[in-house]
Formats: structure tokens, sequence, C-alpha cells
């Protein structure tokens, strides 16, 4: 299927609507064994090395709290660039996540390293604002230099079954995002079904998204494996239709090395190898960070170092 | 290879938890005894081909010998025995199994060649599930419908296959024991080691002597122990063929007989199916252990709408599979068990090719010692191909394809046997629909290859007779109205 006639196919509400139900349904029973499965792979020394370095290259270290500050900014950045001041083999993460009005400090921070700026916007966290009050949100980011652009879809919208709503905003971001990345945030802990998340994965992509986005780290459930499970089946069965690469990012929960390893594996098996680097795939964290650079300095002497070994930001 | 960017490292179980002796006699009146004639024989593991031990091959002397201990048993000490004091007995089996479950696991894993995932998550824990849920039945009887009073039949003997050692042991002795019935045992020949752990948890379990007989050995002392004029009832899972000379054998006797036997179940695949849980299960029907599965889903049968897509998710899906070592925590296919298993499906996938077929198999390295079949997909099989009516009893999946509900059951029922099926729909109604018309014992609804001692299991037609697990298994072990 080439972009084209997706997006012929989602010109109308109710085109919309067969083009989503027409999708195979999923099976809750059936996934989450599959997820618990994959879960249990074992992945040990040289192979655990790989998958840690993996992993931090693919952080988007993230601080998204009202008490943020431009010191605090600072603090993460300076992490970001370098995780480990003690071991410069550590790579820098993919990108540092923060509030739209902090975007300049990170921006000016980050320069001359390879690790993005990115920007939640859209009223984020509950999206409960005008389209226009979302643009003019987007357009501060982007402006301020954001590389990326974290949106949330309007999960009301979603679930009261106007698909074509959803689309327009999706598309009207993209196009205000000019240059930047795209990231979209279904908030999966919110669809409730892995149906809704399968269709919202696909509305998210035929709206243009770089990366589908699980959660906004604000609500619980945030991701899981199941739910990453199905939205790196409906990247890869997209890439494939379109020729279009996208990528997954998994937000909220995931806090230890073993987890980030568990995802690996998933996207692995599932999406497949392409999906095994920063611009395909990205792991939204803030505690994560310092496991991986705990358990790789474990790997590598043998020992475990203490926590008050890294430093926290 | 499929994995070249993050390919896991091996990452194999530690074998040094099980401690195998040289050698091993058999189970008799709770005493380890060497055989009457002294015969032994060598069992290898399938994956390396090393010599795991040496176990003793009874005899008829012996096989007399374990009757008259479990006759005896079953006179003094079994049957007189209250319920509620043979279920203490069964929970500490049941206890005793959980507790040493990696070293069962490793050891069936070696002696089977099945990945160490499978025995360590399925057959052990099943096997331990069985003997509590039959621990818990010995002291309700009388409320399980069968009368105020049940009776147990005497001494079972019972013959299992090598495709589930321990679970198979366990699915026998455990409704038997629960029922009041004394037991003498027959692992297959290439997988006798872990039932002889089993031996010794019942000795652990201070299980008195002679209520559990193990006599190991080839078909002729499986043949000397269904002939014995001591036995009561017997239960025998294995090969069609072999269970026909049984039932030849207990015609006329009087004695109780159930039967578990082969099977060549649809897998039967809707266009309105949850499509990726659906290559999930058709994997799992027919590649979970190798495909050495009764119940496999060898024949897959799809709707041809989507007969084409599906068929290229499952190559991609079969291109992820890792073959090799079964104490390799990453493996998902294992060795197959024996030469002679192999030799047949080498010989019943060249028939597919010769039939017109079209055979596929991913790229997939073989080890270059022990037994191995790579997984291997035929499409194109027509109906009337031997692939799509025989029993491989390995890896090997047939792809037929159907138009209308109708046909699907048609060509599923089409079949010698009626073991098993499966539906995969997003439409209720439509499991309903064909649960009702399909001939098999077990009938899956968007899953496959699922196991519960709760849940009966048996067969239809060729497939045997009998269930086992559930209310309905503890039958097989009690006295019905008929008999005396």
């Amino acid at each position: 299927m080439p972009a084209a006639g997706l997006s012929e196919l989602a010109g109308s509400e109710a085109s919309l609507r067969r083009l989503l139900h027409g999708l195979p349904g999923v099976d809750q029973v059936g996934v989450e064994a599959r997820a618990a499965a994959l879960a249990t792979r074992s992945v040990k020394t040289t192979a655990k090395l790989w998958a840690i370095d993996t992993a931090i290259s693919m952080v988007d270290l993230t601080t998204l709290e009202g008490a943020d500050t431009p010191g605090k900014v600072l603090d993460l950045c300076g992490k970001a660039r370098r995780p480990d001041p003690a071991d410069p083999s550590v790579p820098p993460v993919a990108a540092v996540c923060v509030y739209p009005d902090l975007v300049p400090v990170a921006k000016a921070s980050l320069e001359g390293s390879t690790v993005k700026t990115a920007s939640v916007a859209t009223a984020f966290p509950s999206g409960r604002a005008s389209l226009s009050v979302k643009l003019a949100d987007v357009a501060d980011a982007v402006k301020a230099g954001a590389d990326e652009v974290d949106m949330v879809i309007d999960r009301g919208a979603f679930l009261a079954g106007r698909y074509g709503r959803v689309l327009g905003e999706v598309q009207a971001v993209r196009e205000a995002c000019g240059p930047a990345r795209l990231k979209v945030i279904l908030e999966t802990g919110e669809l409730a079904t892995y149906d809704n998340v399968r269709r919202a994965s696909w509305v998210a992509m035929i709206g243009g998204a770089d990366f589908i986005k699980t959660s906004t780290g604000k609500v619980s459930p945030a991701a899981t494996l199941p739910v990453a499970l199905v939205m790196l089946e409906a990247a890869r069965d997209f890439t494939e239709a379109t020729g279009r690469a996208v990528g997954v990012k998994v937000a909220g929960g995931v806090r230890t090395a073993k987890d980030a390893i568990r995802y690996l594996v998933l996207v692995n098996e599932v999406a497949g190898e392409d999906w095994l680097e920063p611009a395909r795939f990205r792991i939204g964290a803030s505690s994560l960070l310092n496991d991986l650079l705990m358990q790789r300095s474990k790997q590598r002497s043998g020992a475990y170092a203490g926590a008050q070994d890294f430093s926290i930001e | 290879m499929a994995f070249s960017r993050f390919p896991y490292a091996p990452a194999p179980e530690s074998r040094s938890i099980v401690n195998l002796r040289p050698s091993y006699g058999l189970f008799i009146g709770g005493q380890w005894a060497e055989p009457a004639d002294g015969d032994h024989f060598k069992t290898e593991s399938p994956s390396s081909e090393e010599v795991l031990a040496e176990v003793s091959s009874a005899g008829p002397e012996d096989v007399d010998r374990a009757v008259r201990a479990a006759r005896r048993a079953y006179d003094e000490v079994w049957a007189p025995m209250p319920g509620k004091e043979r279920a203490k007995y069964l929970f500490r089996v049941a206890r005793l199994v959980q507790e040493r479950s990696r070293e069962l696991a490793v050891l069936e894993s070696l002696d089977n060649g099945k990945p160490i995932r499978e025995s360590r998550d399925v057959d052990v824990p099943l096997a331990a599930a069985h003997f509590f849920y039959h621990a818990g039945w010995a002291d309700k009887l009388p409320y399980a419908g069968f009368g105020p009073s049940p009776e147990p039949l005497g001494v079972a003997g019972q013959v299992i296959p090598w495709n589930f050692p321990l679970l198979m042991a366990a699915w026998k002795l455990a409704p038997a024991l629960a029922a009041g019935n004394t037991c003498v045992l027959k692992p297959a020949e290439t997988t006798p080691l872990s039932a002889l752990v089993l031996a010794e948890i019942f000795q652990q379990a201070d299980l008195p002597p002679g209520v559990v007989n193990i006599v190991t050995g080839a078909g002729a002392t499986g043949a000397a122990l269904v002939a014995h004029p001591g036995v009561d009832k017997v239960a025998f899972t294995g090969s069609t063929e072999v269970g026909k000379q049984i039932q030849r054998a207990v015609a006329g006797t009087g004695r109780h007989l159930t039967l578990e036997l082969g099977g060549k179940a649809a897998n039967i695949v809707f266009d309105d199916a949850p499509l990726s849980q659906a290559i999930e299960g058709i994997v799992n029907g027919i590649f979970f252990n190798q495909g050495h599965v009764c119940c496999a889903g060898s024949r897959l049968l799809v709707q041809e709408p989507v007969a084409e897509g599906v068929v290229e998710a499952l190559k991609r899906r079969l291109a992820t599979l890792r073959l090799g070592d079964p104490l390799d925590k990453n493996t998902d296919i294992g060795a197959i068990n024996s030469p002679q298993q192999l030799d047949k499906i080498r010989e019943l996938s060249a028939s597919g090719e010769a039939e017109g077929a079209q055979r596929w198999t991913p790229a997939c390295p073989l080890p270059e010692r022990g037994y191995w079949f790579p997984p291997t997909l035929f499409t194109g099989v027509a109906p009337s191909q031997r692939i799509a009516r025989e029993e491989i009893f390995g890896p090997v999946l047939s792809v037929l394809t159907f138009r209308t509900p109708e046909e699907a059951v048609e060509k599923a029922n089409n079949t010698t046997y009626g073991l098993s099926a499966g539906v995969w729909t997003e439409k209720g109604s439509r499991i309903l629909y064909m649960a009702s018309r399909l001939k098999a014992g077990v009938v899956w609804a968007n899953t496959f290859n699922r196991f519960d001692p709760a849940s009966p299991f048996g067969g239809y037609r060729e497939s045997g007779f009998g269930r086992e697990g559930g209310r309905q298994g503890l039958a097989a072990y009690l006295k019905g109205p008929l008999d005396g």
C-alpha cells in the first residue's frame, strides 16, 4: 500500500474508520503470552554489553516537572553528553526531553554534541486545548530550536470514534514541525485495548509521525511489553507497506537495565534488527540511565559500583 | 543468520545439578533391583549422541515381579487407605517435583532433546500441577459423580511415550493413584531417566513400597506388561500402530483399556482472525517440542483471502526461531529424539516434495552431532498427499487452504484421527459453530497446545479413547456401573 493510497483511504471519517477497523484484531491473551515468552530471553556477557551501550544511545533523558529550572536542565544536559565522566567510552544519549519553555536552555547546552533537543508540546500531557493553542505550543518549541517534538493525541476524540479529528491534528502538527522530527504520544494507558493501540498507531503514522510513542509518563500504566509489541508490529507493517520508516518510543516505567534489554529483545524479534538504532527506537526515561551505567561497569569490572559512584544528573 | 546485529551470547543452563548414576536398576516394591537376566541398554542425549547412563531392560520375569508387588501394595495398603491419606502422599510428591524442578528440567532436556525453556516452563510445572490437582480429588471421589463409594480398578499397567517423559508419567500415575489403584509404569526406551528420578522422589516421599513400580525397557517390556494377566487396567500413550496391537492383546480379557494415540490436527485460520497471534499459535502448534506432540497442529487450514499474507508472515517468524543446544535458555527448537524418528521425518518430507508440494525452510545451520531437522513449511499441499494425511511427528507444517466454514469443517474432519483442532477467528459465534462440528477431543479457540490438569484430554477415532485430566479422567481408573 503506497503512502498516497493510504491518505486517500483516510480522506473521510467513514473511509478512515473502515481502514482502521479493517486491521486484524489483537488477541489480548495471545499478545501478552508472546511478550511474556520474549521476556524470558537470556541476554548475557557480550550480548549484554552490546545491549547496554545500545540502550544508552537510545535514551531520551527526560525531565517534565512543574519544578524544572534552567539549572536542572543544564545538569541533565551534562549527563546526556557524557553519561559517565569516568569512562569516555560510554556513548551519549539520543536526546534530552523538556517542556517548551526550557528548550533554549537545553539547545544551548547541547550545542556541538550529537544529543538532540526534544520538546513535548500540544498541551502536554492531557492535550486538552484548542488546536490553535496546540499549534502555537509546537511553533514555540520549534522556534526555540527543538529538533524533535513529542505531541499527544486527543484521546477523548479517539475514544469517541472521531478518528478524523485525531488524524487532522497530527497532520497539522506535522506541518507545524517543519524539519523537526515528530513523535506522537498515544497514551496507551488511556486507550485501554490493544485494538485501540493498533488503530491509534496507524492514525499517527498516516498523519506523518516519525515515531509513535506509548505514553506521557503521567498516566499509569505507561509502557508495557505487550503494548510495545503491538506498536512495533504496526511500525514494521506500516514501513513495509509504505516504504517510510517509522520508529517506536517507549516511555514511562522503564527503570532498570533488565527492563531496557527486554524491550531491545522485543525490537529485535518483532520489528527486526533495522529498528535497533536510535533513529528507530527510543526509551524515554530518567532513572534508567544510571542503572544502565551501573550494569555496564559491573559487566566490565565484575563488581558492582555503589549508587554514589554515578552522578544523580 | 537472522540476528547478526544482536546475537544473544550462549546462555546454557548448568547441568551440574543433575547427578546421574552410571547405571540404573528397576524400581520394584520400593527397591532398586537388577533385572533377572542382567540385560541393560544405554540411553543417549539426542543433541550430542553422548551416552548418559545405562538402564535395565526388564524381561517377563521382572514385569511379573513388578505386577505382583503392585498387587500386594494394592491389597494390603493403598486401596484400603482412606482417600485423605492417599492425598497426603500425592501432595508430597507434587511438592518434591517442584523442589527438584530445575534438576528434572535439565535432565529432561538432556535425555529428550527438548529446549530447556519448554522443560522448565511447561513439562515440569505441569507434571507438578497434575499431582497437585489429583491429590485434591483423592478424598472427594464420593462427590465426583461416580456414585457414593467409587472403587478403584486394581493394578494399572501404563506405557508412556518419549515426547513428554515426565509429564506423561504424571498424567498416568496421578489419577490412578488418587483413585486408589497401584501402578506399573513402563517409560519409553529412549527417555527413561526422568521417570527414574521420579522413583527417587517416591522414595523421598515415603510412598508405600509397590504402589508405583517402574520397569524400563523396549517394546518387548511394554508388550509383556500389557499382556500380563495380573494387570486390571492398561493405559497407553503412543503411536496408533502400537495402540492397535495393544487393543488386540487386551480384547476379550475383560481388562480396562484407554488409548491416547496419534493425531493430524487441523489449525484453522479464518480471514477475520487476530493474525499476529494466529501466527504465534501456528508456530506454537507445530514447532513446540519439535512437533513431537500427538495433538500438534500439523495441518494449517487457512482461508484463501489471507493465505498469502499468513504464509509470508510465517516465513518471517520461522526465520527468527533458534535451533540448537537444548540446554541454552534461548533455544526454541531442540533435537529430534532419535535417529529412527529423524528417518521417519525425512522420509515423509521427501514424499511431500515427490508428490508436488513446495518445501521451505529458513536459513538454519544444523549442529554437526546429534539428530536435527530444521523447521519446515510445505505449501501447495493437496489433501490427498501423505504429508496431509500421515502423522509426521516432527517440525513440519503442511499448509492447505479453504474458502468457506463448511469446507474448513469438511477438510479438518477428513482424517482418520481426531485428537485436537484449533480455530482462529474474532467471531464468537463462528468458534461455537466450528467446535460443535469438528470431530476432535480438544478444540482450542484463538490459542493452541494449552494444557491444564482440570481439562480432560483425549481423542476420537484412531486417536484413541478415554480421557485424561479433569473429573472425566478419573473415570478411567474407577469401576463403572457395569463392572462387578
